[in-house]
C-alpha cells in the first residue's frame, strides 16, 4: 500500500546532514571516488604490462626489476649518456613498461664502455653506482637457443658470436665435440658461462642467421638453478682430495662381462675396445 | 561585447595577450633547452621534467616523481635528492602553480581545449569535484606504496607528454587528444583544473609563495566577468577582488597559476603582478 511520502521524507531530512553539509560530503565522496577509480585503473594497466617483453633488456647496474620499477625517474638521462645509442626510453603503449630504459640486443648491444657513462648519469641510482667494473654487468644471459640453426651446431665454422664477445673465452667458449653426422670432425659448440656473460648483446647482434641462433634474455627468464642441497660429487671429491665415500666396488654388468664398464654401446663387431669414441672409458660411479 | 575587447583596444593586441605569450615562449624554451642536444649539439639540459640536469651541474628532479619514488619504498640517490630539493626551493618561494602555466606543454593542450570550448560556445558537462586532484595525488602515493611500483607514471600523462616531445617517443597522441577532448568534451578545465595531482602538488608546495597576483586597482572593476571566462582557476579571484573573506587584494589561493591572464585581458588594468607581502589596493 503505497501511504503518504510525507513524513518519512519528513524524518530522513531530520537526520540527514543540512543541504550545506550534505552537499560538502557529496564533494568529498566525489573526489575521492574519483581518485580511486583513476588510481585502480592504473594499478590495472601497471599490473599485466609490469613484465617486459623478453627481448627488451636493462642497461648495465639496474637493480633487479621489482627495485627498478620503484626506483627508476623514467627520466631517460641514461640514455642520454650512452654514446653509442644503446638504450632507449620505451613508449607509452608499448610492450616495455612506458619510460623506463631498455635495449634490444639485436638493433644496438651494449658496447660494455668502461667507464659506465650510462650509470654515472642516472640519478635516482636505479642502476647501481656501485658497478664500477663492467665485466660484473649482469644485463641479461646469453642463451644459444637454436641448436638446429647455428651454423657452428651443423657442423661449420662460424665462431662470429664467440669471436665478438667482449669477455671471449670466458663467457663464450668453444666445446669441441665429436660431429656423429661425418663421424671425422669435431664441431665446436658457442657456449655461454653465466659466470661472466655480462648480457651484452653483441653475440646475439652479430649472429650470421637472419633470425639470430643465440639470443640474450633477462637472466630470470633463463637461467635454471640447481636444488639448494644438491652437491657435484666431482667438485667434492676435488675439494676434499679424494672420494668422501671410499674406493667404488667394481660391479660386473650381467651379460657384458669382458666388456666396457658401464658402457652398453658397442660396435659391431662387439669386441672390447675396438670401438671408437672412447668406449671402455673407464667410468664409474 | 568580445572578450578582452576593452584590453586590445587600450592596450593593443600584444598587450593584452602579454602574459599568455612569455608564457609560451617559456614553455617553448624549456622544451627546446631539451631538445637543442638531440637536435643540433648543443647539450643545455639533459633528461626529462622529472629529472634532468642542466649544462651538465644542475640536477632537477620532479617532486611529484621524487615523492613516487618514496611512496615506493626506494631512496633515491643524492642527486635525485638535490635535484628534488632545488625543484621544490624553486616552487615554494616562487609559486607552485608557476610550473603549471610556465613551464608544463599539458597546460597548452589544456588552455587550446578551454579556448576551443569558449569559442564554439560549448557549455555543460560533467566537471568533477576539483578536491579530485588531492585524492588523486594521495591514492598514487598509496598505491606507489602497495605495490612498491610507480603506478601512476604508468598513465601520467603530464610525464609521458614531456617524455614523447623531448625524447621523440610515439604512442602519446593518444594522451595528448584524451586529455584534449576530456578538457573540450566532458568538463571545462577538467584536467588541469579538478584532476591532475602533478599540479595539486606544486599547488601545495607554492601554498605560502612569494610571486603574486594583485586585484590592486579592484575598485575600478565594471563586473565583465572576462578574467572569470578565462582563469584556469577562477574561483581563486573572488576572495581578492570581491573581498570575500578577506581584505587584501592578493589572490592567495594557491591554485592561482600565475598565468597572468586576468591581466592580460582586464580593460581597467585591475589585475598586476606582485610579491606577497605588498597590500595595496584601491579599496
Ligand atoms: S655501458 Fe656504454 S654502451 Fe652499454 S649501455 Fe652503458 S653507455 Fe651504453
Ligand atoms: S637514468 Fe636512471 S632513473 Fe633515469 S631513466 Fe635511466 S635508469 Fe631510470
Ligand atoms: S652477451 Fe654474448 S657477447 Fe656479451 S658477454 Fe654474453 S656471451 Fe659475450
Ligand atoms: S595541472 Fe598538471 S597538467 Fe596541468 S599544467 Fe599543471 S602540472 Fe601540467
Ligand atoms: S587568477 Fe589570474 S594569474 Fe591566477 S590563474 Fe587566474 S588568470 Fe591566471
Amino acid at each position: 500500500m503505497i501511504s503518504n511520502p510525507r513524513p518519512e521524507s519528513a524524518k530522513k531530512a531530520a537526520v540527514s546532514p543540512a543541504p550545506g553539509r550534505r552537499k560538502f560530503l557529496n564533494g568529498i565522496a566525489a573526489a575521492a571516488g574519483t581518485g580511486c577509480l583513476l588510481n585502480l585503473a592504473a594499478l590495472m594497466l601497471a599490473r599485466p604490462a609490469a613484465a617486459n617483453p623478453p627481448q627488451a633488456l636493462r642497461p648495465p647496474g639496474a637493480l633487479d626489476e621489482p627495485g627498478f620499477l620503484a626506483a627508476c625517474l623514467r627520466c631517460g638521462l641514461c640514455v642520454r649518456g650512452c654514446p653509442y645509442n644503446t638504450l632507449k626510453l620505451a613508449p607509452f603503449g608499448g610492450a616495455a613498461v612506458a619510460g623506463t630504459p631498455v635495449f634490444t640486443a639485436r638493433d644496438v648491444p651494449c658496447e660494455m664502455c668502461e667507464d659506465i657513462p650510462c650509470v654515472k648519469a642516472c640519478p635516482s641510482g636505479a642502476l647501481k653506482h656501485e658497478l664500477k667494473d663492467i665485466g660484473e654487468a649482469r644485463m641479461g644471459l646469453a642463451v644459444l637457443s637454436d641448436h638446429e640453426t647455428c651454423l657452428n651446431f651443423l657442423g661449420l665454422r662460424c665462431d662470429v658470436c664467440y669471436r665478438v664477445c667482449p669477455v671471449i673465452d670466458k663467457a663464450m667458449t668453444l666445446e669441441s665435440m665429436h660431429n656423429p653426422r661425418s663421424d671425422r670432425h669435431a664441431m665446436l659448440l658457442p657456449t655461454v658461462h653465466s659466470a661472466y656473460c655480462t648480457g651484452c648483446g653483441k653475440c646475439e647482434k652479430s649472429c650470421v642467421l637472419p633470425v639470430a641462433a643465440i639470443k640474450v634474455m633477462p637472466i630470470k627468464l633463463v637461467q635454471g638453478q640447481l636444488p639448494a642441497h644438491y652437491r657435484k660429487g666431482w667438485e667434492e671429491k676435488e675439494k676434499h682430495g679424494s672420494s668422501l665415500i671410499g674406493d667404488q666396488v667394481q660391479m660386473p654388468v650381467r651379460g657384458m662381462e669382458d666388456k666396457a664398464f658401464g658402457d652398453s654401446r658397442l660396435n659391431d663387431t662387439g669386441k672390447v675396445g675396438s670401438a671408437p669414441g672412447g668406449l671402455n672409458s673407464g667410468w664409474k660411479p | 561585447m568580445k572578450l578582452a575587447q576593452e584590453a586590445i583596444d587600450k592596450k593593443g593586441w600584444l598587450g593584452a595577450h602579454r602574459w599568455l605569450i612569455l608564457r609560451r615562449i617559456s614553455q617553448l624554451t624549456v622544451l627546446v633547452l631539451f631538445l637543442s642536444g638531440p637536435w643540433f649539439g648543443l647539450w643545455l639540459a639533459k633528461g626529462n621534467l622529472a629529472s634532468s640536469v642542466f649544462l651538465d651541474v644542475l640536477p632537477l628532479t620532479d617532486p611529484y616523481v621524487f615523492l613516487q619514488t618514496l611512496a615506493a619504498g626506494f631512496l633515491p640517490a643524492s642527486s635525485a635528492l638535490i635535484g628534488a630539493g632545488m625543484v621544490v626551493a624553486f616552487y615554494f618561494l616562487i609559486g607552485g602553480r608557476v610550473y603549471c602555466a610556465w613551464v608544463c606543454p599539458v597546460n597548452v593542450i589544456t588552455d587550446l581545449a578551454a579556448w576551443a570550448r569558449r569559442r564554439l560556445g560549448i557549455k555543460g558537462g560533467r566537471v568533477p569535484d576539483a578536491h579530485s586532484r588531492y585524492w588523486i595525488l594521495g591514492g598514487s602515493l598509496l598505491v606507489a606504496a602497495w605495490s612498491g611500483s610507480l603506478v601512476w607514471e604508468w598513465v601520467n600523462p603530464v610525464t609521458i607528454i614531456q617524455r614523447s616531445l623531448i625524447f621523440g617517443l610515439g604512442g602519446s597522441l593518444t594522451v595528448v587528444l584524451a586529455i584534449f577532448a576530456y578538457d573540450f568534451l566532458v568538463a571545462s578545465r577538467g584536467w588541469c583544473g579538478h584532476l591532475c595531482p602533478q599540479g595539486a602538488l606544486y599547488g601545495l608546495l607554492g601554498d605560502v609563495a612569494l610571486w603574486r597576483v594583485s586585484a590592486a586597482r579592484r575598485a575600478q572593476c565594471n563586473d565583465c566577468m572576462d578574467c572569470f571566462t578565462v582563469c584556469p582557476e577562477p574561483q581563486v579571484i573572488r576572495p581578492a577582488l570581491k573581498k570575500a573573506g578577506q581584505e587584501s587584494p592578493l589572490i592567495l589561493d594557491r591554485n592561482c597559476t600565475a598565468c597572468g591572464r586576468c591581466i592580460d585581458v582586464c580593460g581597467k588594468q585591475v589585475f598586476t603582478f606582485t610579491h606577497r607581502f605588498d597590500q595595496r589596493s584601491d579599496s
